[in-house]
């Protein structure tokens, strides 16, 4: 009875419960850290973690080459990537929430406006304090600084993400054409601007840091900008390296003209971070 | 459905559950993972009332007699986050797990090792937050909403429950992505949405709320981190931010996850009533779109939690008005849940006493909700015990009660053995009276101005907090009636038919009791 294969199961899965070890050990190193502990189990933590997303990723590729998952399986991945997406653009929406509150609310208030109490607030803690952003607080935390200009650096980071949304569309097509070369040779170019533009975002902070005096501790401006460029950039990295992983697993002709899902995930991560740096870009550094 | 005709087939297809206790570590089963989400659920909850038991010591006098304040603060802090994270939200996963592919006609969850790392991710979670009461400092004492500056100032211990939280997060939203894609992917043909039991209605609209609210929650935990470690001033004034901006950031995910604790209940509810009434339930459609109102609204109330924080006051206003509205579809639900009952044959067996427990004493919990949600009421009522008892009528009469009610229902259909009746309706009876001991005079108390998280109080509210301590006492013993009633149930007992009871309707109802390892290999046919 043939329906009775309709549906695909795996069946036992030994990777999750490394993986839950590997987040423990992480997890419980990265907090001793802070606390002044050792690094050697949040280092070994990390590694464990990174072998288990091979392994399993590995194990999920293997089957994914011999044909094992069905076109529902395909739905089900597709589905839990879009939601994932939306998971993270959450995730920034809270740092972005920070940055609106601070600027909507925060500052005018300690400067005095607004209703109930700013006024007596202001007078009494905060007295002399004007709101004008950016600001590092009434109490002007981390000393004088240099705000991060949007021209230079920033713009052509915000260049050389618009650019590489378009080489991953040019592979995409690629893909579709069932051109494994040129598909390689677009995404490696995509991989080299993403990885340029951790590279420049790395260089701009070493710059905040050693000449502007712009550092975390640069009461609400810094903390915004550190935190939102921050895990905008940790997101293109990771974006980057899935890139890569597709581009490897493209030189190995994994992919066909209509079976290439992995490609479609990193590609609808990678326009993801292109957008949230383009709200960035706005918030951020240009308003 | 042209996507259930793959070409594969697994050699282990036919197979029943791998040998060996590796089963559990390894499995894919949404069965074995939904009854180890169950089984954890019940451990946590036994941790969490002993916390609650130590609360109740401490308040069953005015001073201080048993335990130091700081660990008294520990304690209220720890019972939160455990009843929340760890019993509320595991058991609803783990009857999602158990039920939702039997009620759709799925082979099984959609992402099934993924499942599996969901599930094994919060011993590990809360082996990270509980460790911390073993720390220097001692755990998180600033209550579960961890507010800045005040949760800034604990001891080392912090990072590790920020942590634990981040561990949690994932597991949840993994598991909620999961749900999503079973509900819209892995339904037998015929099974349109519109067909759906609300049990997965109420999933779907709340793995829904959990994956767009948990990442917020981990945002503003992540901005307590780097306050606190990185010398980042988001909730500090002198830096420019705002400790009240963690509030905001805080109940927007807040909310809608009171939202998520109880949403799931209504489905819950909504399966067992139109059984033990033997009649269909009144007016499904207006279930469905009331379940979708109140989680649409969920995210635009979260400042009712914060009116006396200092707010402009058509924020105190909108908030107010939003709030009140909640109760439109809330009301249509309780209406139609009464509407089912009316004229219907019933009978009370523990799982309908059960359901309706939860519809008197959820509406008393929620009327209450109403009284607050009134801005200049909530003036006096803002953090008193009042707001106590007033979330605990919601949460244990109405989740608690619920996932009670769910495991008596289906039970029968796990185990394949009906439960001892007659415990059941005891733990019930007992469970009930002791819950409005423990719970109602804390309205007496609130009213009167008795402030909540405090370990001494005035002389005046004696009476009451010795009343509700006995309550507490009661009712966390009684709880060991439902564990023997639930272990006597796995080891053995009357066999339980296929149908399992008289009126119910659905695919569950369908398959042999116990539920074959492997329930629907072929899609079945949906009338």
């Amino acid at each position: 009875m043939s329906s009775a294969n309709s549906y695909y199961i795996p069946h036992e899965a030994k990777w999750p419960i490394v993986g839950s070890i590997s987040l423990f050990l992480f997890f419980m190193g990265f907090a001793s850290v802070l606390n002044g502990g050792g690094w050697v189990i949040m280092a070994i933590g990390a590694a464990l973690l990174v072998y288990m997303m091979v392994r399993w990723f590995g194990d999920v590729i293997k089957e994914s080459e011999s044909g094992m998952y069905s076109e529902q399986v395909d739905v089900s991945f597709r589905m839990s990537m879009m939601w994932f997406i939306f998971s993270e653009v959450m995730f920034f929406g809270a740092f972005f929430g920070a940055l609106f509150y601070a600027r909507v609310f925060s500052g005018p208030w300690l400067s005095g406006f607004g209703e109930g109490g700013a006024a007596a607030t202001n007078a009494v803690l905060w007295s002399g304090f004007d709101y004008m952003w950016p600001h590092n607080g009434p109490a002007e935390l981390g000393g004088d600084y240099q705000v991060m200009g949007w021209f230079g650096l920033p713009l052509i980071n915000t260049a050389i993400l618009l650019l590489s949304g378009v080489t991953v569309t040019i592979a995409h097509h690629a893909i579709k054409d069932n051109d494994h070369s040129k598909m390689v040779r677009w995404l490696l170019a995509t991989c080299g601007l993403g990885f340029l533009f951790v590279f420049l975002q790395a260089f701009e902070y070493y710059e905040a840091y050693a000449h502007l005096n712009l550092k975390m501790t640069t009461g609400i401006y810094g903390s915004t900008f550190f935190m939102l460029t921050g895990f905008h950039g940790f997101h293109v990295t990771m974006g980057a390296i899935i890139l890569l992983i597709v581009m490897l697993r493209g030189t190995k002709k994994h992919f066909s003209s209509t079976n290439h899902f992995a490609f479609e995930a990193a590609a609808w991560y990678w326009h993801f971070v292109d957008v949230v740096w383009l709200g960035l870009f706005i918030f951020v550094y240009i308003l | 459905m042209s996507a259930a005709s793959a070409e594969h087939h697994d050699h282990d297809d036919h197979h029943g559950p791998a040998p060996g206790w590796t089963r559990w570590l390894y499995t894919t089963n949404h069965k074995d993972i939904g009854t180890l989400y169950l089984l954890f659920s019940l451990v946590m909850f036994f941790i969490g009332g002993g916390m609650a038991l130590i609360i109740r010591a401490e308040l069953f006098q005015p001073g201080l007699q048993m335990v130091d304040p700081l660990f008294f603060n520990s304690m209220t802090t720890m019972h939160a986050l455990v009843m929340i994270f760890g019993v509320v939200m595991p058991a609803f996963v783990g009857l999602a797990n158990w039920m939702i592919p039997m009620m759709i006609g799925g082979p099984d969850m959609a992402l099934p090792r993924l499942n599996n790392w969901s599930f094994w991710i919060m011993p590990f979670a809360f082996l990270l937050l509980l460790s911390t009461l073993f720390m220097e400092g001692g755990g998180p004492a600033g209550g579960w909403t961890l507010y800045a500056p005040l949760s800034l100032q604990g001891g080392d211990s912090f990072a590790f429950v920020i942590f634990s939280i981040h561990f949690m997060g994932i597991s949840s939203v993994m598991g909620s992505i999961n749900i999503v894609a079973t509900i819209f992917n892995m339904r037998a043909p015929g099974m349109s949405l519109m067909k759906m039991p609300l049990f997965v209605w109420t999933w779907l609209i709340t793995a829904f709320l959990l994956i767009a609210v948990i990442p917020v929650l981990a945002g503003a935990v992540t901005m307590l981190l780097t306050d606190r470690y990185f010398g980042t001033s988001f909730f500090s004034a002198a830096g420019g931010g705002d400790p009240v901006m963690y509030q905001h950031i805080f109940w927007f995910f807040g909310h809608p996850e009171v939202y998520i604790l109880i949403l799931p209940a209504f489905g819950i509810i909504s399966s067992i009533i139109p059984t033990f009434a033997r009649k269909p339930l009144f007016g499904y459609a207006s279930m469905v779109y009331a379940t979708a109102s109140i989680a649409f609204l969920s995210f635009i109330v979260w400042a009712h939690h914060m009116f006396t924080v200092g707010m402009p006051l058509a924020g105190e206003m909108f908030f107010m008005f939003a709030t009140m509205m909640i109760s439109v579809p809330t009301g249509v639900k309780v209406f139609n849940w009464i509407a089912t009952m009316w004229r219907g044959s019933m009978t009370l067996e523990t799982p309908m006493l059960f359901a309706v427990g939860f519809l008197v004493m959820f509406t008393i919990g929620g009327l209450s909700g109403l009284m607050l949600a009134i801005t200049p009421a909530d003036i006096q009522y803002h953090d008193t015990y009042f707001v106590v008892a007033h979330f605990h009528y919601v949460l244990v009469p109405g989740a608690i009660y619920s996932i009670m009610a769910a495991t008596y229902y289906w039970m029968p259909k796990w185990t394949g053995n009906m439960y001892d009746e007659k415990w059941g309706k005891i733990h019930f009876w007992v469970s009930t009276i002791f819950l409005n001991v423990l719970f109602f005079p804390m309205h007496f108390v609130g009213l009167a101005g008795m402030p909540r998280r405090i370990p001494d109080y005035s002389m005046q509210f004696a009476d009451w907090n010795a009343v509700a301590s006995i309550g507490a006492f009661g009712f966390g013993f009684s709880q060991l009636i439902f564990v023997y009633v639930v272990l006597k149930c796995m080891r053995g007992g009357e066999k339980a038919t296929d149908e399992v009871w008289e009126g119910a309707d659905g695919l569950e109802w369908t398959v042999p009791s116990p539920a074959p390892y492997h329930t629907f290999e072929t899609p079945p046919a949906i009338r």
